[in-house]
């Protein structure tokens, strides 16, 4: 056991685990932020997927100490009232169904448009090909994208 | 919300089927001294004119947390926002079934809530005539008000609930035509979509009460067989592990041994888990494989006993004497269910009564389970129901919450039991293999005297304690478009059943998911073999305008007339759930020479809807499910285990397979059918007839790779 200082959405929380813990349950269940899921463990299925240091990574796959001080971003760090451009665009194509790999999705589609604000249908397969939808929501994951994409050029044309 | 939590002044209107008279539930007043009353649906009014509605059944990705709603708004005269949905708890006697199965939320369900809503609009007419001292004629219900027509008085339903509550509730009322919907059949956006775009939906494996532990159980790997020996010393060594404790859970008829390790948080537990050493005693129990499983399948589906379902004429004779003749086998694998969200559940036993979280298709067969396993009285045992992550008829299956009970029990604490993906993806149950013996003979026309369908494989309902395993397979004829039936002058479905440990449950759209694919690879075979279109040879089989309706639709939105050179077109029709789909798979060659799928044209009579925009989700994602079934995916079995353990091997479709989807649905005035799963069957047999179109290629065989066709 160690002190593991972890740097999430911003604040700066404390959390006593086992080094070798992977990041996902010091998340869910020490942190308590739950909408990070967990689906495969091995890097497989990508319902894990956050932020570390702004690239979208495994948290089933990283052990907690190897994050410390690093910043990490979770779905609840976009935004609570689901005002980040990303997000309305899933509501706007209403994206979810079960909902479950959603928040993962979501952390993908997010750094993929950060790094490439209009992507091509090649860059949004190479980009969401890790994410695993048993309810079959890509079609809308795609359209979505695409819109957040108009959103986040409609923004920075009236910057 | 609890029923006895209602206080305060609210009009709450429920069916009930009276314990004297007929079967026919009728519409009541509940009052605070009813709550033991037998309720099928309820809303409630209260004085701020916030409508809430039980939801009977679960979200699971379907929409029912938004459909539901949308139809008591409708009739009741609300703006959507002033409905509120809460799940309700397991109560077979309050609710009735509550299992979500069969695609039957709204098409068991619509009818009565259209009713209750209607009913309740009425009486709140009612009551503000009665202030007015004018007649409920006279006025109309608008945006949660009653309007006075000739003075335009408006009171809002808050200000009419406490005088409504005092009426009786009309014997019968009028319910809008389709045409005057002005909320149903809208695409409104889901409720819950919010919730699920910034992490705050709660799934079961969210939930998290004070004090709780968590729990993985190492179970037998084989199915059958119990724990010989457990060296738990080191397990108990990790910190955070808290106990280690045998467990014992019903699968069917059997018993299901393992090895529960019990620990502050679930990464320790797991840890613990790893450092059991356990010996199994697989004594008697047949270490099967794949191969050997479907060897005997194929020799039942040719000449085992039969057990038969449904007969008309004389197929053999008619067979044996015609000149045009096919028979041809059709194989489908076992699938895992693999929802994302791997199951798992939370009990809180404690003073002689059992809590349980958890996300659950059928809340009232938990509790039914639960309560003599624990020695308690079903109304002791409160079963909640959160989001569940899929579903897909896995989490109707209770084994989790079985477990989380009894481990609650034995350690005296709150347990969320978590099962792992591997532990999801090995154990089952799981949609059983099939073996189809398809047989067939053509007159001159090229229309069918004589079909017949032997399918091999597991009857689920041979697995419950008890049961005569001599009985037949009702649902051998699953799939199959009931007007085609009556095309035939001659035709026999049974079945040889297949008996093996391996668990076996409701796997989305159930038999018809493996059926469909026997039936209208068969289907396309014939019209081959008839020299005939594959469109115009089912329109010789079908006597339903209905279908034909259906068919032409199809026909005309995936240009089926227009085909160019070097595209292979494929069509398929099933039915199920009461609902009727067609699809065309369209499909072409890469540069490299290998298949890929272009476009794919669903065609979706329902009947009567709520909203369109979960309709079509329904079709894309059931369509997306099919293919995974169709050509990533299959569970294999050696020396008795599940080889395929987490997606590195179970693998799935992925965005960049994911062909153009275009959903149509049919508009007519017939009843509701089932929108979750119907649309899954047709894709399968649809795409390899496709493949056939293009490449002459016949695919008999699922799973099959795109790859290597």
């Amino acid at each position: 056991m160690a002190s593991i200082n972890l740097k999430i959405n911003g604040k700066n929380v404390s959390v006593d685990a086992d080094p070798k813990m992977p990041l996902l349950w010091a998340i869910r269940d020490l942190v308590g932020l739950t909408g990070t899921k967990y689906g495969c463990g091995i890097a497989q299925c990508g319902a894990c997927t956050v932020h570390l240091n702004g690239t979208p990574v495994a948290s089933c796959s990283i052990p907690v100490a190897s994050v410390a001080n690093k910043e990490i971003t979770t779905i609840e760090g976009l935004s609570t009232d689901n005002s980040h451009p990303v997000q309305q665009a899933w509501i706007q194509e209403q994206v979810p169904q079960c909902g479950y790999c959603q928040s993962g999705q979501i952390m993908a589609a997010t750094a993929l448009l950060k790094k490439n604000p209009n992507p091509t249908d090649k860059d949004i397969d190479a980009a969401m090909q890790r994410h695993i939808c048993r309810c079959g929501t890509y079609p809308r994951i795609r359209k979505a994208i695409k819109t957040a994409s108009l959103i986040i050029n409609q923004k920075a044309s009236v910057k | 919300m609890k029923f006895s939590g209602l206080t305060g002044v609210a009009l709450t209107l429920g069916f009930y089927v009276p314990a004297t008279g007929k079967n026919t539930p009728v519409v009541k007043v509940i009052t605070e001294a009813d709550k033991a009353i037998e309720l099928n649906a309820w809303i409630s009014i209260d004085k701020a004119g916030k409508v809430t509605i039980i939801n009977h059944r679960s979200e699971m990705g379907q929409g029912s947390f938004q459909s539901v709603p949308q139809i008591i708004a409708e009739e009741l005269e609300v703006d959507l926002n002033d409905v509120n949905i809460v799940f309700a708890q397991g109560s077979q006697t309050k609710y009735g079934s509550q299992i979500t199965g069969g695609s039957s939320t709204i098409r068991g369900s619509y009818t009565r809530l259209l009713t209750l809503s209607a009913t309740a609009r009425e009486m709140l007419l009612e009551a503000a005539a009665k202030k007015w001292g004018v007649k409920a004629s006279e006025c109309y219900a608008e945006k949660g008000h009653a309007v006075h027509k000739e003075s335009a008085k408006k009171l809002s339903y808050g200000e009419l609930v406490e005088v409504a509550s005092t009426l009786k509730p009309p014997a019968s009322v009028k319910l809008k035509d389709a045409k005057d919907y002005k909320i149903i059949r809208q695409p409104m956006p889901r409720q819950d979509t919010p919730l699920k775009t910034n992490g705050t939906a709660i799934f079961g494996m969210d939930k998290k009460l004070p004090g709780m532990l968590y729990a993985v159980v190492e179970r037998n790997p084989r199915f059958l067989g119990k724990v010989k020996h457990v060296d738990d010393a080191a397990a108990k060594a990790v910190k955070g592990v808290r106990h280690v404790i045998p467990v014992q859970m019903n699968v069917f008829a059997h018993k299901r041994e393992g090895v529960a390790v019990i620990a502050d948080n679930l990464w320790s537990a797991m840890q613990g888990r790893k450092a059991l050493k356990i010996e199994w005693d697989d004594t008697g129990f047949e270490h099967h494989n794949t191969d050997q499983l479907y060897a005997k399948m194929r020799e039942d589906a040719k000449s085992g006993k039969l057990r038969s379902f449904k007969t008309k004429g004389n197929v053999e004779e008619v067979y044996n004497k015609a000149t045009s003749k096919l028979d041809a086998m059709y194989e489908t694998p076992y699938e895992s269910h693999s929802c994302m969200e791997p199951v798992n559940c939370i009990a809180h036993y404690h003073d002689g009564k059992c809590e349980i979280w958890g996300p659950i298709q059928g809340p009232d067969w938990v509790q039914a389970d639960v309560a003599p396993m624990l020695g308690l009285k079903p109304e002791d045992v409160t079963v909640n129901m959160t989001f569940l992550g899929g579903g897909f008829g896995r989490k109707a299956f209770l084994d989790y919450p079985h477990e989380a009970a009894v481990i609650s029990k034995a350690v005296n604490a709150p347990v969320q039991v978590v099962w792992t993906r591997e532990d999801d993806m090995v154990q089952g149950p799981f949609r059983p293999g099939m073996v189809y013996a398809c047989k067939a003979s053509l007159n001159e026309s090229g229309n069918i005297t004589a079909f017949e369908t032997r399918m091999a494989g597991q009857n689920m309902n041979h697995q419950n304690p008890g049961a005569a395993k001599d009985s037949y397979n009702d649902s051998v004829v699953e799939g199959f478009p009931e007007t085609y039936l009556n095309s035939l002058p001659n035709y026999s479905f049974g079945d040889v059943p297949l008996e093996s440990p391996v668990p076996v449950m409701w796997w989305r759209s159930v038999y018809s998911s493996t059926n469909g694919f026997a039936f209208e690879s068969f289907i396309d075979e014939l019209a081959i073999t008839a020299k005939k279109d594959p469109i115009e040879f089912r329109r010789q089989h079908i006597w339903d305008a209905r279908y034909t309706a259906l068919l032409d639709k199809l026909e005309s939105v995936s240009g089926w007339k227009n085909r160019k050179p070097n595209e292979g077109y494929g069509i398929a029709l099933t039915e199920c759930f009461a609902t009727i789909v067609g699809e065309v798979v369209k499909v072409s060659k890469k540069s490299d020479g290998k298949v890929k799928i272009d476009k794919v044209w669903a065609v979706m009579d329902c009947g009567w809807y709520v909203n369109p925009d979960i309709v079509k989700a329904q079709v894309e994602g059931s369509i997306i499910m099919a293919l995974g079934a169709a050509s990533f995916h299959a569970t294999n079995f050696k020396d008795g285990k599940a080889v395929e353990q987490n997606f590195n091997t179970y693998k799935m479709p992925r965005i960049s397979d994911t062909p153009e989807i275009e959903v149509h649905i049919m508009e007519n005035d017939e009843k509701a059918g089932g929108v979750g799963e119907p649309s899954l069957p047709p894709f399968a047999p649809a795409l390899t007839n496709a493949i056939f179109d293009l490449t002459g290629k016949r695919i008999r065989t699922l799973p099959f790779s795109l790859e290597e066709v």
